[in-house]
């Protein structure tokens, strides 16, 4: 493809990167990339795609925007409230960009149909705010063999991730089986500040465009926390686990499956 | 053998820009992705008119790895900048 005056323009900063340059931007141009969720951080993370011109992105998300979303969900606004997310966010990124295709998906991941939607895709990003969709993404993503950016928001502080099947860890290495319902505090308890999934959607953002790009130490085999508060970042180790029950050398997760939906409907 | 040298340098790829009228930074990123486009050696001959970018192309050229052949002027406003790509 030649690049128009137009797309000259609108990627002049990166095209004047060695690190991306125009055959770079074309590799975005190119890409397909899969969101989970379109809330507080698939909102960011779509956008900043958007922005870059990462020319499929498909969003998969289940809820309709609420007032109560606006305090950190960029994507929605006062106007599309009782509007699928997947929808208002479509309408925000490509009003943003026009080069991009925006594939809204509203409705479920389940352990039947998320084998068929991830394999149309380059990666996979997780901003989805539950256990049970964040282990069946990584779950499907080893099995699968597709790379997936994986961060999280509580209250002041993030983490973020980037699993490369079999090559670097998975989130089953670091934490084996999601915590019972009874322990994890719901959304709604919980509450976070509304910048903070910002922080860490622009983070999973950075990783995509890295693994796209091919350029730069990406966070495999790492955990990068965030705390707002104490205003630091930490970078922990994670190495892989070999006896890991789904990226391990005797799996015993060897087929997807669907975890009870009962973590964050309390309040 | 040397003549045979001297012809495969004759057949290098050559390759004329013309981005009189354009301004920073897109003089450079046309320039860029022109050289992009060329073949390890390939020479590129660029006529611009924009005094800024007479002394930003030569540089951001070197900074990635290209090689600066000349620079001239070749009117009241008017210069000739030509590049060898060394660097993919
Ligand atoms: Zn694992």
């Amino acid at each position: 493809m030649e690049f128009t005056d137009a797309q000259i323009q609108r990627y002049s900063r990166h095209i004047i990167l060695p690190e991306v340059g125009g055959k770079g931007q074309k590799k975005l141009l190119g890409a397909k990339v899969l969101l989970v969720g379109a809330g507080g951080l698939g909102c960011p993370v779509g956008y900043y795609l958007a922005a870059a011109g990462v020319g499929t992105i498909g969003i998969v998300d289940d809820d309709v925007v609420e007032l109560s979303n606006l305090q950190r969900q960029i994507a929605h606004s006062t106007n599309t409230i009782g509007m699928p997310k997947v929808e208002s966010a479509k309408r925000t990124f490509e009003a943003l960009n026009s080069d991009v295709n925006v594939v809204a998906m509203k409705g479920r991941l389940t352990k039947d149909n998320i084998t068929g939607i991830i394999e149309k895709y380059d990666l996979v990003i997780d901003g989805s705010d539950n256990f049970p969709t964040r282990y069946l993404v990584n779950d499907a993503c080893v099995l699968s063999r597709k790379p997936l950016v994986s961060g999280a928001i509580l209250r002041f502080e993030g983490q973020v991730t980037t699993l490369i099947p079999y090559e670097g860890h998975c989130y089953r290495c670091l934490f084996e089986a999601p915590p019972p319902p009874g322990l994890v505090p719901s959304c709604q308890e919980a509450g976070v500040l509304g910048v903070l999934p910002g922080v860490i959607g622009a983070l999973e953002a950075t990783e995509a465009l890295k693994i796209i790009l091919g350029q730069g130490e990406l966070l495999k085999n790492a955990l990068l926390i965030y705390n707002a508060l104490s205003a630091s970042f930490r970078k922990v180790k994670v190495p892989r686990n070999p006896k890991c029950p789904v990226c391990g050398e005797n799996p015993t997760i060897t087929e997807l499956q669907d975890y009870d939906a009962g973590y964050c409907q309390m309040g | 053998m040397p003549e045979e040298v001297s012809n495969r340098m004759e057949v290098e790829q050559k390759k004329n820009l013309d981005i009189r009228g354009l301004v920073c930074p897109y003089t450079f990123v046309k320039a860029k992705l022109a050289i992009e486009d060329m073949e390890l050696g390939g020479v590129l001959e660029i006529v611009l008119d924009y005094p800024e970018a007479v002394h930003n192309i030569p540089k951001s050229m070197q900074d990635h790895g290209q090689k600066v052949l000349k620079v001239e002027q070749t009117g009241p406003k008017e210069w000739v900048i030509v590049v060898r790509k060394e660097k993919d």
